[in-house]
């Protein structure tokens, strides 16, 4: 689609309205519906978006391979780790309590870092998903 | 922060942290040190709570604090302490295997994914025997499963894939069935915590969701442990799957969701109402007898080694299963430990196995004539698991058929003894196929100028096969906990 | 006790014996898929539907209201979802791969071609 002018300029420009709406469905997830999943497929829709319109070499020069793996891992590691803080400042695995002098603010703390986890680690997989289906067929193997 | 106090929870989140690390190094090398690590590390972890349950004493682990039942709970009685130290022994000693293993059978860019894959199937298997939640149960399950469909799919035989695929339909509608029965089960009870649905079922025991659920909850956990009509898929996933993944799988896999059955039906529903009330002891009777000839039977007619033992493996299962259906705390007995010895001798044996694969070529029975005397220690690994397989005395097999009889005659049941004798002999029968190629036929071409496999494959193989005599010799570690996690489950159950 | 209050649960078993159904009866692999993830719906349905109480509202304790809607099965329904994907994106994934393979995705085609092959030995 190299030369349709008119879905480039308009991707481009959706582009950070989608990434502002990611952002605002995951800040969001405290006090209304929303949360890192949601807020990581959003985000992941928006790569598949571009890649959709300038090609898969493009998106994957943005976001190469490497990163999109160690998203999907560090995600994880993220949400692992909030678990282990607990479980070093004196709760047990996943105690939000302990992570702040006043246990509702540490309540807020633990689910604001798990929920960072969750969104990194669903916009990796979602576009390793996207990457390796896409991908199929022009990777040498 | 004492470390005691968690070991709940880190013997699961070892295993699962090492799945992304391994992921972030992209190296086979470093993957392997650090998923060997882990489930070192989780075997650790077990046996300190294998020790610390060994008195009978229950521990209750509220994760994230939130007490049970509103959180999630994890809970470690004598039954789940036997099964985590079962499955991650398994790990433990199968992936020093893995990694020479996997070095010929598996494209080495793949390597690390391997590892990591390995870790998270790992962590659902322990998940699975140490939760105390409902629904947390069927996360791990899938965790597991899936992790398991990968590993499979890795074969490098294109019918690995089909296999692999068939596994994930099958895998996936029993995993749904159970995820019904769960919810089922919510509905009615409002609790999702085992401990705490027991004690609200009791009113409510009788009511036609309640019996839907428990439908539910077998089929869909009977096809997960492949009980006889519903192992369609565990034939062509063993075969194909690489020669590690088919020795951890076949050891542990088959092996948890026992355990969940078990869970269920003593723990949930309570075994008066559900061996006394139901007719489930008569159906599972069955299942159980035709699966130990039928499955015997059709191993004695395969062609190729792997698949052989596959099908000895369905068969087996109707053992273990045979020994629920007895209801009494002998028949328990034997069924666990059946499935502690199962496992021993089926890691071992795939193990050899592998060694077997790594030097010929490939596992078809043609392939591996005259296998014993190009690889002696191989073939004598293979023909003890046989015998184990049988249930010579000596070996561990035994113990668990030996425990099935005595609850048999127990019960004043001949004809299930006699049964139980008969179809030892149809073992008999397919140990005797591999013991006639290796032994009493001459090489086949492709083992011209062969060796023995190198030693990083056989010294896992062969601590397995010394596991398989130790277990036979000395009971008091597997009779010991199977025996009380019986008397416990009964007691409990009434 | 009427029909229309067990709507849910009649789309739920219909919902579910034609996942099971299409699974079971269709040769075609991405079909067999398809009836796995209605299958898998049918299960969303039966916990998600029970959880919602007519005139309930959402459960932030207010001395306003007196019926909360249970929001339980939607955190775990949000699980299974994913579950489900992850299980959707495997099973794709492999359909993907034996087609590349075996240049077909019906079953029937698949088998006719290992038939006759040696066991195991091509490896």
């Amino acid at each position: 689609m190299r030369h349709d002018l008119v879905l480039r300029v308009i991707a481009k420009l959706m582009m950070p309205f989608t990434l502002l709406f990611a952002l605002y469905v995951q800040f969001h997830g405290d006090f209304g519906p929303g949360g890192g999943f949601q807020a990581g497929v959003i985000a992941a829709a928006m790569v598949i978006l571009y890649a959709l319109i300038y090609g898969l070499d493009q998106a994957r020069k943005a976001l190469p391979d490497w990163l999109v793996e160690t998203m999907l891992a560090g995600g994880v590691l993220l949400y692992a780790g909030v678990g282990m803080a607990g479980l070093m400042l004196g709760g047990n695995f996943l105690d939000y309590f302990v992570l702040h002098a006043d246990p509702v603010q540490g309540q807020h703390r633990g689910i604001f870092w798990v929920e960072a986890g969750v969104a990194v680690t669903v916009s990796g997989v979602m576009l390793k998903i996207f990457y390796m289906f896409a991908g199929r067929g022009r990777d040498p193997e | 922060m004492s470390l005691a106090l968690h070991l709940p929870a880190l013997q699961v989140v070892i295993p699962l942290i090492s799945a992304p690390l391994a992921v972030l190094v992209r190296r086979g090398g470093w993957a392997f040190l650090i998923v060997t690590a882990a489930s070192w590390a989780a075997l650790a972890a077990a046996i300190a709570l294998w020790l610390a349950t060994a008195d009978g004493a229950t521990i209750s682990y509220a994760l994230g604090n939130w007490p049970p039942p509103w959180g999630i709970e994890y809970r470690v009685d004598r039954l789940s302490s036997f099964v985590l130290l079962l499955v991650s022994a398994t790990a433990a000693i199968v992936l020093p295997y893995a990694r020479a293993s996997i070095e010929r059978e598996i494209p080495h860019a793949q390597h690390y994914l391997f590892y990591a894959m390995f870790a998270l199937c790992l962590t659902g298997l322990l998940g699975i025997a140490i939760t105390g939640d409902a629904f947390n149960a069927f996360v791990f399950l899938e965790i597991s499963s899936l992790s398991g469909y990968v590993l499979i799919a890795l074969g490098r035989d294109r019918r690995a894939l089909v296999a692999a695929y068939q596994y994930l339909i099958m895998g996936s509608i029993g995993a749904t069935f159970f995820v019904i029965g769960v919810g089922l089960l919510y509905l009615m009870t409002g609790t999702l915590n085992l401990a705490d649905m027991a004690e609200r079922i009791g009113a409510i025991r009788e009511s036609r969701s309640v019996l839907a659920a428990l439908a539910f909850l077998t089929v869909g956990i009977s096809l997960k442990l492949a009980l006889f009509p519903l192992h369609q898929w565990l034939p062509n996933a063993y075969t194909y799957a690489p020669s590690v993944v088919t020795a951890f799988l076949a050891a542990t896999a088959t092996k948890v969701s026992i355990y969940l059955l078990i869970r269920f039906y003593y723990s949930v529903f309570g075994e008066s109402f559900v061996f006394q009330k139901l007719p489930l002891p008569e159906i599972m009777l069955v299942m159980s007898i035709a699966a130990m000839f039928v499955a015997s039977l059709v191993a004695a007619f395969q062609n190729d080694l792997k698949r052989l033992l596959a099908y000895s493996s369905v068969s087996q299962i109707g053992y273990i299963t045979l020994g629920l259906s007895y209801d009494t705390v002998n028949g328990l007995t034997a069924s666990l430990v059946h499935m502690f010895n199962h496992a021993v001798t089926k890691g071992g044996l795939f193990l050899f196995v592998g060694c077997a694969v790594a030097v010929a070529g490939g596992s078809s029975l043609a392939r591996l004539s005259g296998l014993a005397r190009v690889m002696p220690l191989t073939s004598f690994g293979i023909v003890l698991g046989g015998l184990s397989l049988i249930g010579v005395p000596g070996t561990c097999g035994f113990i668990g058929k030996w425990y099935l009889i005595l609850a048999a005659l127990e019960k004043g049941q001949w004809g299930l003894a006699m049964a139980v004798v008969t179809s030892s002999l149809l073992a008999v029968a397919y140990v005797w196929r591999f013991v006639e190629t290796a032994y009493f036929r001459e090489p086949h071409a492709s083992l011209a100028g062969r060796k023995e496999a190198p030693p990083a494959l056989l010294a896992p193989a062969l601590l397995l096969a010394g596991a398989m005599l130790y277990f036979g010799l000395e009971t008091s570690v597997s009779l010991g906990s199977a025996a009380g996690a019986a008397v416990m489950l009964m007691a409990v159950g009434k | 006790m009427n029909f229309g209050s067990h709507f849910s649960y009649a789309m739920t078993v219909f919902l579910m014996m034609a996942g099971l159904f299409v699974v079971i009866a269709r040769g075609n692999l991405i079909k067999q898929l398809v009836g796995l993830g209605i299958l898998q719906t049918s299960v969303y349905l039966l916990y998600i539907a029970p959880g919602k109480l007519i005139g309930g509202t959402a459960p932030i304790i207010s001395a306003q209201f007196q019926i909360y809607s249970n929001p339980l099965p939607h955190v775990l329904i949000l699980t299974a979802i994913v579950v489900g994907v992850a299980t959707l994106a495997l099973g794709l994934a492999l359909v993907v791969r034996i087609r590349e393979t075996y240049d077909t995705i019906e079953e029937d085609e698949i088998l006719a071609r290992d038939h006759g092959e040696p066991a195991h030995d091509g490896a």
